[in-house]
């Protein structure tokens, strides 16, 4: 029954570019689908209580490669996405290896990757003879404008299918760390260390596998970005605010579940589209007023997200049935 | 060669003169996290809010510059008993990553408002101090101002924990929270305490930081991490050594400066942070979360 | 002085506590003894605020202390020594036991206080400016016990003072309860030694799975085979 749903909404996400094609919607669909699969990279290892607000810094290194080679060293993406995947997951290395070594955990951990992710924006800011700096950065078109080789494409429909295709796998990772061993020694890892390193789990290399995993699909993601919107900028890819936003929107979804980031990311989209939308450019800043407030007023009235609200609701349900 | 050996000498001392605001910085931030064991995330955001408030009471309303600086601390440390009973007493029981996120949020919400308030231009107090001349160096008075005034601020600080009551149980709580009430502690009211002085050392730092830097609503994001660093590195909740972490972060950030752009030394900053992370572990397992 | 009456009390959903009654006259010393788990610690942080009673009456001096904010029931004259001590391990001696004077009736005879307590342990004198968590562990014990008398209490709750201590130290502590009992403060404590607490105290409840399983004067608990039985699980 479950399953024949799946089927059912996996083809109609196939399925819907070629009934449908208004331009706006469809761009929207797809900023969601690449978020989602950002926000689902994070929560591979945030669920695992390896909360990381570095995630905006993995992210940029994925955009900023992917487009530096291609402008600078004529490099395809095809060739610059994987180096700006290994980059993130280089850097992720160099930070969370020590971190891990030596038990930086909790607030420690999220401070170190939260400045890791100012620290990135710093650095593509401070390269502004390369980069651009604030001003942002765009990959040069590559002849006429469509090219598999460029990874470049004027289509919304392809675009649409290749983020869906993206997600799609962000998911099938996700699933596939449920059912591996990773995920037991990362459980065992996150409900007590030490015992964990007692019954000879090896702490460091479990939470590292994970954190690198995270961090290059993150970087993946920062390139799908990049290749979709052709201009980045060191705000909207990188630095302390995409990490929060990261962070916030798979609470909102809720952590523990596999769609949760992409709930997530529907919501806190779609949220901060029309907050600017309706308030416009004659207001700059209001949106993000805004959206600051919900998101305390959110973390404290449903701290387990909305989804996770929902699921929990259920449960109670059921076992009060069950009670009566 | 002499001459830049007069310029690496200057970049010291002003690195060392740096060290002083910032080990004022991470002094707030590590008693906040020290005594109610949550990080406000947003803490550079209400230093941004103290040095607009030094614009316009000193800049746009004449206000005496001291009158100036006393009503902005107040009204800091008045921000953070506010941030305090609105967003973290509400979330006192909840998962560290709520807490984080919520002062996440205040961050984004600190931002925008300023940018709708204040607008996003730079603005500068428009203060001239003099440069004094040592020894062939040149260091701006309002460095030496900021270094004196920080090290006043964190005498004062370091008195009032240890010769207090509120200040010894100030220092109690961040090692055994529970026990608090057997020795007749209110932890409610150490905990409005330890905000309001943190908020006061963020007003106290912003009155300091508006003589060098120009004010906008995003200067938060170029002071934050290098905090956090400093606080991690001295390891949070640990005071001497965030002084002490405080001191080397600003050398290299001045050193880095001197030679590249600024944004540079933050990075060098954050390198040597990652080295010192091989070298010297000990000194972050002084205390875990 | 003390009196509990039907006190009910749990962690969560989990009871720990029930149905106990239990009552400590002025100048008395009144023992709790009983096996692990049994609900000792339990009773104790009911007493001193540390734990809300879920049901019940705990009454000290006529005052309620279920409707009394936990950090002013020191103010009562309750001071509680915690099990495993608890000191802040990274301040002073004196700096605990600054902590122990902290209420603001304690404040003003601060200096007297301390000249007291440094009296009855002159080792904490030697060590006043020592960290507490470098001190040996009877050390500890008698920083933590003069930090409780530094608020000058009339009820004095020791929670399992002997643990982890070697025997010669054993020995000098229950002789300074004896001291102190003979000073007029009243005191509760919880132990394991119960051989030797037993000689110490006059009257003695027997706890187990939460609840009292027998009461009575000391040398009749020592006589009789109540103990042995409750230990032993009958
Ligand atoms: N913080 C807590 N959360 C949940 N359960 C607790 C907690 N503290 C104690 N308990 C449970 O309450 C019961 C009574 O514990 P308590 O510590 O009062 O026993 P005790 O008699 O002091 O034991 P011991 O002699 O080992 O110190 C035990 O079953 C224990 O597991
Ligand atoms: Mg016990």
């Amino acid at each position: 029954m479950t399953r024949s749903l799946r089927w059912l909404g996996a083809a109609a996400l196939v399925g819907l570019p070629f009934v449908y094609t208004a331009p706006y919607p469809m761009h929207i669909l797809i900023i969601i689908l690449i978020w989602s699969f950002a926000y689902t990279s994070w929560s591979i290892m945030g669920r695992f209580g390896l909360v990381s607000l570095g995630h905006g810094g993995f992210m940029g290194i994925g955009a900023y490669v992917t487009a530096l080679a291609w402008n600078y060293g004529h490099v395809s993406p095809w060739i610059g996405a994987p180096l700006g995947l290994l980059a993130g997951g280089l850097l992720a290395v160099v930070v969370a290896y020590p971190c891990f070594r030596f038990r930086i955990i909790g607030h420690y951990f999220a401070l170190v990757t939260l400045a890791l992710s100012g620290i990135v924006l710093q650095v593509i800011t401070a390269t502004r003879d390369y980069t651009g700096g604030s001003l942002g950065y765009t990959p040069e078109r590559y002849k006429n404008g469509s090219s598999l080789y460029a990874v470049q494409f004027t289509g919304k429909t392809t675009w649409y299918l290749i983020a869906l295709g993206v997600w799609a796998f962000g998911l099938y990772i996700w699933h596939r760390v449920d059912r591996g061993m990773l995920r037991y020694a990362l459980e065992a890892i996150s409900e007590d260390e030490d015992g964990a390193a007692a019954t000879g789990v090896h702490v460091t290399r479990e939470k590292l596998k994970v954190t690198v995993l995270s961090a290059a699909m993150t970087a993946l993601a920062g390139a799908l970005y990049c290749q979709y919107q052709m201009f980045i900028s060191p705000d909207t890819v990188s630095g302390i605010a995409v990490s929060l936003q990261m962070v916030f929107a798979v609470v909102v979804g809720g952590i523990y579940v596999p769609l949760g980031p992409t709930v997530g990311a529907v919501i806190t989209i779609m949220l901060a589209e029309v907050l600017r939308v309706s308030f416009g450019t004659r207001a700059v800043g209001w949106d993000n007023l805004v959206y600051g407030i919900l998101l305390v007023i959110f973390i404290i009235f449903l701290p387990k997200g909305i989804l996770g609200s929902l699921l929990a609701l259920r449960r109670a349900r059921r076992g009060a049935a069950a009670g009566e | 060669m002499a001459i830049v050996d007069i310029f690496l000498l200057e970049a010291l001392l002003n690195g060392v003169l740096l060290g002083g605001v910032l080990a004022l910085l991470s002094l707030g931030l590590n008693l906040i996290f020290g005594v109610i064991d949550v990080v406000w995330i947003c803490y550079a955001e209400l230093i941004m809010l103290g040095m607009y408030g030094m614009y316009f009471l000193y800049t746009v309303y004449h206000a005496p510059i001291v009158a100036a600086a006393a009503v902005c601390i107040v009204a800091v440390a008045v921000l953070g008993v506010l941030l305090h009973v609105l967003v973290i007493a509400p979330l006192l029981g909840a998962a560290p990553i709520n807490q984080l996120l919520a002062t996440g949020g205040v961050l984004f919400f600190l931002q925008s408002a300023a940018t709708v308030l204040f607008g996003i231009e730079f603005k500068n107090l428009g203060l001239r101090l003099p440069v004094l001349k040592v020894a062939g160096m040149f260091v701006s008075y309002s460095r030496l101002l900021a270094f004196a005034a920080a090290l006043i601020g964190m005498v004062l600080v370091y008195l009032f924990l240890t010769r207090t009551y509120t200040g010894t149980a100030i220092r109690a709580i961040a090692q055994d929270r529970q026990i608090m009430p057997l020795m007749g502690v209110d932890s409610r009211r150490i905990y409005l305490i330890t905000s309001a002085l943190g908020g006061g050392l963020a007003g106290l730092a912003a009155c300091l930081l508006v003589l060098q830097y120009d004010v906008h609503p995003f200067v938060g994001l170029s002071f934050g991490p290098i905090t956090f660093l400093i606080c991690v590195l001295g390891s949070l909740g640990n005071f001497v050594g965030g002084f002490v972490a405080a001191f080397v972060f600003a050398e290299i950030i001045a050193l880095g400066g001197l030679y590249l752009d600024l944004e540079w030394g933050y990075v060098f900053a954050f390198a040597f942070f990652i080295v010192m992370m091989f070298v010297r572990p000990e000194g972050l397992m002084a205390r875990r979360s | 002085m003390l009196t509990l009456s039907s006190v009910h009390a749990g962690y969560g959903s989990f009871p720990a506590l029930f149905d106990v009654s239990l009552e400590v006259r002025q100048g008395e010393a009144v023992g709790v003894i009983g096996p692990n788990g049994a609900g000792k610690t339990t009773l104790m942080r009911v007493v001193s605020g540390l734990l809300r009673p879920s049901g019940g009456t705990i009454v000290m001096e006529g005052v309620d202390l279920a409707r009394t904010a936990s950090h002013r029931i020191v103010e009562l004259g309750i001071a509680h020594v915690p099990e495993s001590r608890r000191l802040f391990p990274r301040m002073t001696v004196e700096d605990n036991l600054k902590m122990g004077g902290f209420t603001p009736a304690a404040r003003p005879g601060f200096r007297q206080r301390l000249a007291v307590v440094y009296e009855l342990f002159p080792r904490l004198a030697e060590r006043r400016e020592q960290l507490a968590g470098s001190m040996s562990g009877g050390e500890q014990q008698m920083c933590a016990i003069g930090r409780a008398l530094m608020s000058e209490p009339k009820l004095l709750l020791l929670d399992e003072p002997s643990a982890g201590l070697a025997p010669v130290i054993v020995e000098q502590l229950f002789e300074l309860v004896k001291r102190l009992r003979a000073g007029g403060l009243t005191v509760l404590i919880v132990e394991q030694n119960v051989q030797q607490v037993l000689r110490v105290v006059d009257r003695a409840y027997v706890l187990k799975t939460g609840r009292i399983r027998a009461a009575g004067a000391a040398a009749e608990l020592l006589a009789s085979g109540t103990i042995r039985d409750a230990y032993l699980g009958v």
